[in-house]
């Protein structure tokens, strides 16, 4: 039994790797060629939708507005979780038990119950309609993400470090970033890969707060399916095009992601 | 119940292992006699573990055998080889009882439950877990659960060794002693073969009848502990156990005869011909030290008192000796005369003691 | 963790979270509690209605069909792709080159675009040029998702089975890679056979993780919302319409706003709820 072991994640990969292959072929093939005939590869093999999608200043535009969004997003949720993962994973205060779970409830809440008021608030704010409402409104499932993800990396840092450092004369900035934020530097990858994943993969939200100017890849997409009838070797390109920043992050975390799945502490 | 034996042994966790530095093991040959309770003794990063893995079965090892009594067990997986092994940190599995992690080695091997019950109980009873049987294991104190683990090692009958890789490391140091002498006790009741890896040297010389001492990937002395003592045939046998450790000072060779600066000192050392183009050293114990009459001539630097003896250390020209004196003794003032006991006095070439045999 | 210092400034580090959060959180929530209990007719004019959106909607056929769909298709994922993870990742190498290999490629569904999984999903189903839909076709099946409810379901399921169980199998992997060597050493020793090492030592270890994961699967299949919406768009019918779909059709397509709050109310409430009930579940699993 044990030989054949390797057989069980082979074919699994196999299953992943199927419609990704044939998102791939169809992005490949003309128009005439999907619609008149099943190949299992391009026969008449183009690059023609890619190059529609590199020159259309409407698709690739909205590549530009997804990636800004998403990194805007993955900074300040990093960013305004460190001090927070901090507090709750060295520190007593009132209430905050009540405050850690009220934020993972966030992480629960649906984005189609928010859709709507998040429409009038960011209309209201002025925001609508630029990348700064999508990261801003993102930041609600990822922000309680990242705070669950660092606290549980920090609660593994023994508390030794932090005295030890202050007997050394360290001022709390001082010793926060040179001395803390390298011993949790794995646990800050792991919080910018699944802040990142999240942002990128999300389209409800980024969709409902854009018209024009920021609209996100994802969202173009949906509008070419409808609007241009079946152009499915573009849809195929597109869509092929929206896997590789998260195939990029991925490769840049792969050494993270066996020990940082465990969240830290298992 | 056998002896065990490894032969012309060599392993290397590289893949494609070259030179020496490439070795975690090399050039082990050794015995270990049925019913003997051995200690094997060196500092971490020496090889001890991975020793006691390839004798369990763990680890094959990338050239040499493994043999119990006569048969050739370097391909046999540990399941099969009939050898218990408890490990520095405590295992335990979480989600038994006290009882059933003691019984598991035994009904994996397919023992009636009236047996285990009966040897259950007295292993429970010989760590002191009997209060404790029928609670989950996972709860329990670091100490307890090492005890869960010794137990383990301990409860199967008839295994052909019995190896420990630093068993008492997480047991608080009382316990550690009682725990120590429990397992001495134990080697004479059962007289199986027991295998206890170590790098503390108290350790070491209490609990077993023979020490084997390993450094840089290779045994470099096995014998009891007063040879250890007396003969080291190593340097490092020399300065890594006993304390103070050996004074290794320089040696030069004229006319076949060794020196230490301009004196000369008498050895148990013979054919000193063969150490040609080699680094000397001589090796003397601070306790074969005495002050004489005559002699070298030291200045005496410092006395320390450690309350049965006094450890006095002394110059030579720019070279350190550290002398043991014993309480009551006078310590004379300033200069002094030393003379080293011929009989503790070894030449050791390139580390090794010269003309004699290597372990 | 017992001896966290008091420290009542403390609350300075959590203020921007809390500030970020309950900007997003709290001020929509409001309008959502505002909107459930009123009614209107546009011109910003609104009208005291009480609790008769929640009547209403709980009463409602179509909210308790959608509310059964999304059960059933939480379920149903739950039980195919946790053992699946964990099956998939006791397979798995646990050293040597291939383990980054098949990490980064399990990895990969997880960072599509979700509109883009369901559009992928799409291309591949379809029945006269999609890959999976022409061979189970080939194969004599009747197959068609966007005709039938059956294959509409099996679709739908296969999808995220594809799209998430890698995300079961991280997790459980990254609970197998922190056991300590000693473990399996030990149950080597003691003789135990493969399936007594899973059951005895893989299993109890991955407990935590594997709570993470049921969890995180449970709350986000139950959120599900643009992958099937690309897919089959609800239908056949209403076959696929779970609640996230019937909830935007109700908020932004029929702009019925007291229902629509108080829906979202009656949705959230239930996914805290259920979170809760699973959370002190595994909690106390854990203490025993």
């Amino acid at each position: 039994m044990k030989r054949y072991k390797w057989a069980v994640p082979t074919l699994y990969i196999f299953f992943l790797m199927l419609p990704i292959y044939w998102l791939l072929n169809m992005s490949f093939k003309t128009t005439n060629e999907i619609l008149g005939s099943f190949t299992l590869w391009p026969q008449k093999f183009t690059f023609e939708n890619y190059i529609t999608i590199f020159t259309d200043p409407v698709w690739y535009s909205g590549y530009i507005n997804s990636l800004s969004y998403v990194m805007f997003n993955t900074a300040i949720s990093v960013t305004v979780a460190l001090p927070a993962a901090y507090a709750f994973s060295r520190y007593r205060f009132m209430g905050d038990k009540h405050l850690f779970f009220w934020l993972l409830t966030n992480r629960m809440a649906p984005p189609a119950v928010f859709a709507l008021p998040f429409f009038q608030l960011y209309s209201a704010v002025n925001l609508f309609d630029t990348y700064i409402a999508v990261a801003l409104a993102h930041a609600l499932f990822n922000v309680p993400l990242a705070v669950w993800i660092l606290e549980g990396f920090m609660s593994g840092v023994p508390k030794e470090l932090d005295e030890t450092a202050f007997v050394d004369g360290y001022s709390f900035p001082r010793f926060f970033l040179k001395i803390f934020i390298p011993a949790i530097l794995a646990g800050i990858g792991v919080a910018a890969f699944f802040t990142f994943m999240f942002s990128w993969v999300e389209l409800l939200l980024a969709k409902t707060l854009t018209a024009v100017d920021a609209k996100p890849i994802a969202a173009v997409m949906t509008r070419t399916a409808s609007s241009s009838g079946y152009e499915l070797g573009l849809l195929a390109a597109a869509g092929s095009l929206t896997i590789i920043p998260g195939a990029v992050v991925i490769y840049f975390v792969r050494n993270y992601i066996a020990k940082g799945f465990a969240l830290g502490r298992v | 119940m056998s002896k065990i034996s490894l032969k012309a042994m060599k392993h290397s966790y590289l893949a494609e292992p070259g030179e020496d530095a490439d070795w975690a093991l090399r050039d082990i040959d050794i015995e270990w006699s049925d019913g003997g309770a051995y200690a094997l003794l060196g500092p971490s990063g020496c090889g001890k573990t991975t020793l006691l893995n390839i004798i369990s079965g763990l680890l094959r090892p990338t050239r040499g055998k493994v043999l119990f009594g006569d048969e050739d067990v370097t391909e046999v997986g540990p399941e099969r080889r009939n050898i218990a092994q408890v490990f520095q940190f405590p295992v335990v599995y979480d989600t038994m009882t006290v009882y059933d992690n003691l019984a598991f080695p035994l009904r994996n091997r397919g023992f009636a439950e009236p047996d285990i019950e009966i040897r259950v109980r007295q292993t429970a009873q010989m760590l002191d877990l009997e209060e404790r049987l029928f609670t989950k294991a996972a709860g329990l104190t670091a100490d307890a659960k090492q005890k869960i683990s010794l137990g383990r090692g301990l409860i199967r009958p008839d295994v052909n060794a019995i190896l420990f890789d630093e068993p008492l490391t997480v047991i608080d140091p009382h316990l550690k002693w009682v725990l120590r002498s429990k397992l001495k006790e134990l080697h004479r009741q059962i007289g199986s073969t027991m295998i206890y890896v170590t790098h503390d040297q108290t350790e070491a010389l209490t609990f077993a009848d023979q020490v084997v001492v390993m450094h840089d990937g290779t045994v470099v002395q096995s014998g009891t502990p007063i040879e250890l003592f007396e003969a080291p045939r190593h340097t490092f046998v020399g300065h890594f156990i006993g304390s103070p450790g050996m004074n290794l000072l320089p040696c030069q060779v004229k006319n076949g005869v060794p020196y230490f600066f301009k004196n000369k000192i008498k050895t148990v050392s013979k054919s000193l011909a063969s150490a040609k183009g080699a680094s000397l050293q001589i090796g003397v114990r601070p306790e074969f030290i005495a002050f004489s009459e005559k002699g070298i001539p030291v200045q005496i630097v410092k006395v320390s008192d450690t309350g049965r003896y006094r450890i006095v250390e002394t110059r030579h020209e720019d070279t350190m000796i550290k002398l043991l004196a014993m309480e009551g003794q006078e310590i004379p003032q300033g200069g002094a005369h030393i003379q080293f006991d011929p009989a503790f006095t070894r030449i050791y070439a390139d580390g090794w003691a010269v003309g004699e045999e290597r372990a | 963790m017992s001896q966290k210092i008091a420290h009542p400034k403390a609350w300075l580090f959590v203020l921007p979270v809390v500030l970020l959060v309950a900007f997003n959180a709290i001020i929509p929530l409001m309008t959502v509690v505002n909107y459930s209990v009123q009614e209107t007719f546009g011109n910003n004019l609104f009208f005291w209605e009480g609790v008769r959106w929640f009547q209403d909607v709980l009463r409602s056929e179509r909210y308790q069909a959608s509310l059964m769909r999304q059960l059933t298709f939480t379920g149903i994922i739950l039980l195919i792709e946790i053992p699946l993870g964990v099956a998939i990742a006791l397979s798995m190498p646990r050293k040597g080159p291939w383990v980054s290999v098949c990490l980064v490629l399990m990895a990969l569904p997880l960072l599509i675009p979700w509109n883009v999984v369901g559009a992928m999903w799409n291309i591949f189903s379809l029945p006269d040029i999609g890959l999976l839909g022409r061979t189970l076709n080939g194969l004599g099946f009747d197959y068609d998702y966007t005709q039938g409810p059956l294959a509409a379901w099996f679709t739908v399921i296969l999808m995220d089975v594809w799209h998430w169980t890698s995300l079961v199998v991280l997790l459980a992997y990254a609970g197998l890679s922190s056991i300590p060597q000693p473990y399996y050493h030990a149950a080597k020793i003691d003789g135990a056979s493969t399936w007594a090492i899973i059951r005895y030592i893989e299993l109890p270890k991955m407990k935590r993780v594997l709570a993470i994961a049921i969890l995180l699967r449970f709350m986000d299949s139950f959120m599900i919302y643009t992958e099937p919406f690309v897919l089959t768009g609800g239908g056949p019918g209403n076959t696929t319409t779970f609640l996230s779909i019937d909830l935007v059709k109700v908020a932004l397509g029929q702009f019925d706003l007291g229902p629509a709050a108080a829906m979202s109310l009656i949705y959230f409430l239930i996914i805290l709820l259920l979170s809760w009930l699973f959370y002190t579940l595994i909690m106390r699993n854990e203490q025993q």
